[in-house]
């Protein structure tokens, strides 16, 4: 009963927002809030294989490009014949069905290159995790700068504007409710076990590199639909949104917010993306404070901002 | 025939530039288990300096382009990079082991300086603005504030990740954003061996590099000061109970491989005179690519795993096709990773149930 | 039949042999210990049978099916769990989290249902949390169940990880160094939890520890390890007045 009222409530709220937010805040701001929802997906989606599972993965924007690019492509390569077939529907309902297609190829796309990437990487430890996990989103990157049919070093423009408000912190929603349930159940618990003790949790009959994987999968999955997001947002894509930088930053995010929570994930989005958009009038020095911020925090409260602050009903996520 | 040596000369210089960078790299983790990500901004500050030093009039005045003002602009911004290499493992690595006094005074004074250098756009106002700063994190950290002292590797990498964007972007601000010339502090001439022309630049870089990991290696393995670094990588705590000060230790290793990788800097600016202060991020990563593949905490390694990815690019380069040429390090690195993590001259170590 | 069967069992690390020719066969209901002097290769034994190292030669079989060369968490599907000499709990859980996340043999919920939240999973989620807590009630530690693990008394934890190994509903239970940092009346106490929960839970047990009292007292078996090999095997009495025993643990004479 409080599912279904919830869901209709938040959709009915959105779709309210969705049609005068834009003219209260202003273009610019408006744009800051897109980009905010997107690294609150994001973020998340790093966060339960980071945070919960304690698995250091900083390749996550190259699971955001696969996504962004494969939702894309579907599109505007797609959308004659896609559209011929649901000519039926009127337009703005045809523009969700095409949206929410290239989304979800968009995470099956992104979710099968978790699994390429995850299946050998995720028996390496700590560093090395780390690094080759990094290795492989640059890996990625490159392949993207050379495929011609994408638009290669030139971009990938002439994408069709088909997220909004309402799309985008819709599935800020899905994000937040699919995780937060996933971490209050056995998974969740398996996932949190191999981040406290990988030994023990094998030892009580956990497979961790079942978990792990899993983990992964779903978390590059997420990073895929904030790319179709992204990519219908921007309608123009280019591998230099997807650097090792972006990952870094996605990284900071979770951290600074406060490492394992999805509050804390949510905070450093938030936090992180506003920081870095809203304050660049003041050129490079933003990120040199930025920068050194980042440094303070770790040195002393390295627990990050939201720390042990539990907004969600307690879900073992700690 | 003559291509393929030349690609090979080619090969070996560019990777001996990289196995000097690489060996900064591996020594920060033997000592401290840390994948210093910001030795990349190091290298790009030592060549800076010696962008700066070269161009200095007093430089200019007296030594000229002789072998003598080469070896200064060297010699300098060695020195340099020495020295800021021992500024960031003072005030953002060491906070997060031991006690680290004056560590917010000095992170507050650089964003005094940086505010100052906001508000007015003068030398004066950067100063005071630092001034402020650190009056402000002194008293702070006199009222009680102290770092949290935490085992976490993870918390080091992000530090390392917040230096270097630190480094690049204070780069942008301070050296400018837009490229600048290095100038030719050592003339080019084409040497001939036969059919065989080589840039005598090519040869120099060679030579140098190879003087320095030869003078590396004999103060890793002759001298005290080298066996201690060697104790300290093994074990700290061990190391730490044989008497050792672990943290000079540490400031000497950061000290020797920022050394090495400002030499690494002023080396590559000689053979692409095209310097940014971005220019770290690129050749960083590849010299990392060249630690682990060579064995990540292994001085040995470094330097093979620097000579081989160096070819391996040259032979990419000329050989297959160059948009890969990027890529050539990642997929070495991967293949590494998931094939012998250890690289080449490494051993495994189990943990202990 | 023996429920747990090592045969000619060896393992080597690098030129060092830690375990050599081993043989150890456990019938249901055994209250068996392995003993030995330290780096006998105990814990290598226990890990050769928790999957953690695969042995060089030799089987190790429970139940019957062989068990040697699988995955650890695959071991402990089979019936086989285990405490580990330095406390492993799972420092960020409470403590009923801790015994919960072990109670997940049998259980049916799919991701699906997780996301969902469906009526199913909430159902058995409310089962694994109440036989959680009746867990805990019998190691008397349900009015401790919210707190987190890794604030509980020393004793306490100890108790905890050996109700959290009972949570896999195991056949065999491998417990290494139960007793170690306790004083005289917590090893006593600890005694009589052992035989309790051998009664109790049907089980066979399995331990290493250096605690002769505990052992003498509690096992009914014991197997005596030197430098990876066995030099003794009995009740506690044989044990106790063998010479070969008392000259591996006090030296030559």
């Amino acid at each position: 009963m409080k599912k279904w009222l919830f869901w209709f409530s938040a959709i009915v709220v959105l779709a309210a927002m969705q049609a005068g937010v834009r003219d209260v805040i202003g273009p610019y701001y408006f744009q800051i809030l897109i980009l905010v929802g997107i690294n609150i997906i994001l973020a998340v989606s790093l966060n339960l294989i980071n945070g919960v599972t304690g698995q250091f993965s900083i390749g996550h924007a190259g699971f955001y490009a696969v996504g962004a690019y494969t939702s894309a492509s579907l599109v505007y390569y797609g959308q004659t014949s896609i559209r011929a077939a649901i000519s039926f529907l009127p337009h703005m309902a045809q523009d969700v069905v095409l949206l929410l297609l290239g989304l979800l190829a968009g995470a099956i796309a992104a979710g099968i290159a978790g699994l390429a990437v995850g299946i050998p990487s995720l028996r390496l430890r700590g560093d090395y995790l780390a690094i080759v996990t990094l290795g492989f989103g640059e890996i990625i990157r490159v392949l993207i700068l050379n495929i011609d049919a994408i638009g290669a070093s030139r971009g990938f423009s002439g994408i069709p504007l088909l997220s909004n408000f309402f799309w985008v912190y819709f599935f800020v929603l899905v994000t937040v409710v699919v995780v937060h349930n996933l971490v209050d159940s056995s998974y969740g618990r398996a996932f949190i076990s191999i981040r406290d003790d990988e030994i023990a949790a094998e030892a009580m009959g956990i497979d961790t590199t079942r978990f792990k994987v899993m983990a992964f999968v779903i978390s590059s999955m997420f990073a895929g639909i904030a790319g179709g997001l992204f990519g219908h947002f921007e309608m123009n894509l280019h591998p230099n949104s997807f650097l090792f930088t972006t990952s870094f930053y996605l990284i900071i995010m979770i951290v600074v917010g406060g490492l394992g929570s999805i509050e804390g994930a949510i905070l450093g989005a938030i936090l992180v993306t506003v920081v870095l958009e809203a304050f660049r009038g003041f050129g490079p020095f933003r990120l040199v404070n930025f920068a050194v911020l980042l440094v303070l925090i770790m040195l002393y409260r390295p627990q990050g901002l939201a720390g042990n602050w539990r907004l969600f009903r307690k879900a073992g996520a700690r | 025939m003559n291509t393929f040596l030349q690609q090979v000369i080619n090969g070996i210089s560019q990777g001996s530039a990289y196995a000097l960078i690489a060996l900064g790299y591996t020594m920060v983790y033997g000592v401290l288990r840390l994948i210093n990500f910001a030795h990349s901004d190091v290298y790009m500050f030592g060549a800076f300096m010696g962008y700066y030093l070269a161009n200095n009039r007093w430089v200019q005045s007296r030594l000229g382009t002789s072998p003598a003002s080469a070896i200064v602009i060297m010699l300098g911004a060695m020195i340099l990079s020495a020295g800021l290499g021992i500024l960031i493992e003072r005030f953002a690595y060491r906070p997060n082991r031991s006690a680290s006094p004056f560590t917010l005074a000095f992170w507050f004074g650089i964003l005094g300086a940086a505010a100052g250098q906001l508000i007015g756009q003068s030398f004066a106002t950067l100063v005071a603005g630092a001034g402020i700063g650190i009056l402000i994190g002194v008293v702070i950290e006199k009222a009680g504030l102290r770092p949290v002292k935490q085992d976490s590797r993870l918390g080091l990498l992000i530090i390392a990740i917040g230096v270097s964007l630190f480094l690049e972007n204070g780069g942008q601000q301070v050296f400018g954003a837009d490229p600048k010339f290095f100038p030719e502090i050592i003339p080019t001439t084409l040497m001939n061996f036969g059919s065989l022309k080589v840039d005598s630049q090519k040869l120099i870089v060679l030579g140098v590099a190879v003087v320095l990991m030869v003078l590396l290696n004999l103060l890793v393995h002759y001298t005290k000061t080298g066996k201690a670094m060697r104790a300290v990588s093994h074990n700290l705590d061990a190391a730490k109970l044989m008497g050792i000060n672990t943290d000079r230790i540490i400031a000497v290793t950061f000290a020797v491989g920022s050394a090495l990788a400002g030499a690494g800097g002023i080396l590559v600016a000689l053979l692409y005179p095209r310097i940014d202060p971005l220019m770290g991020v690129t050749p960083g990563l590849k010299a990392f690519v060249a630690a682990v593949l060579g064995g990540i905490g292994n001085i040995t390694g470094a330097m093979i795993g620097g000579l081989i990815l160096g070819l391996a690019e040259v032979m990419a380069v000329g050989y297959g096709e160059s948009t890969y040429r990027d890529a050539i390090a990642f997929i070495i690195l991967v293949l590494i990773l998931l094939l012998k993590p250890d690289g080449i001259m490494g051993k495994g170590s189990t943990e202990k149930v | 039949m023996a429920i747990l069967h090592i045969r000619q069992c060896s393992k080597r690390f690098g030129g060092l042999v830690a375990v050599k020719d081993l043989n150890m066969s456990l019938a249901p209901g055994d209250l068996y210990g392995l003993i030995g002097p330290n780096g006998a290769g105990k814990t290598t034994i226990f890990n050769l049978i928790t999957g953690v190292y695969t042995p060089d030669e030799g089987s190790i079989e429970l139940d019957g099916k062989t068990i040697h060369g699988r995955k650890p968490s695959a071991i402990a599907k089979q019936g086989m769990s285990r405490t580990f000499q330095n406390i492993r709990l799972f420092k960020s859980m409470t403590v009923l989290e801790n015994v919960q996340t072990a109670r997940h043999m049998n259980k049916k919920q799919t991701v699906f249902d997780a996301i969902v939240r469906t009526r199913s999973l909430k159902a058995e989620e409310a089962e694994i949390r109440h036989e959680g807590m009746e867990l805990l009630k019998i190691f008397s530690l349900d009015t401790r169940a919210h707190e987190l693990a890794r604030n509980l008394p020393y004793g306490s934890q100890r108790r905890l990880e050996i109700a959290r190994a009972l949570a896999t509903n195991p056949k065999v239970l491998l417990l290494d160094e139960p007793a170690a940092g306790m004083n005289p009346l917590e090893a006593i106490d600890l005694m009589h939890l052992i035989q309790f929960c051998r009664d109790k839970f049907h089980l066979t047990i399995l331990l290493v520890e250096h605690n002769m009292k505990v052992v003498m007292g509690v096992c009914e078996k014991i197997q005596v390890i030197d430098y990876g090999e066995t030099i003794a095997l009995g009740t506690p009495k044989e044990i106790r007045d063998d010479p070969k025993v008392i000259e591996a643990y006090l030296g030559g004479a």
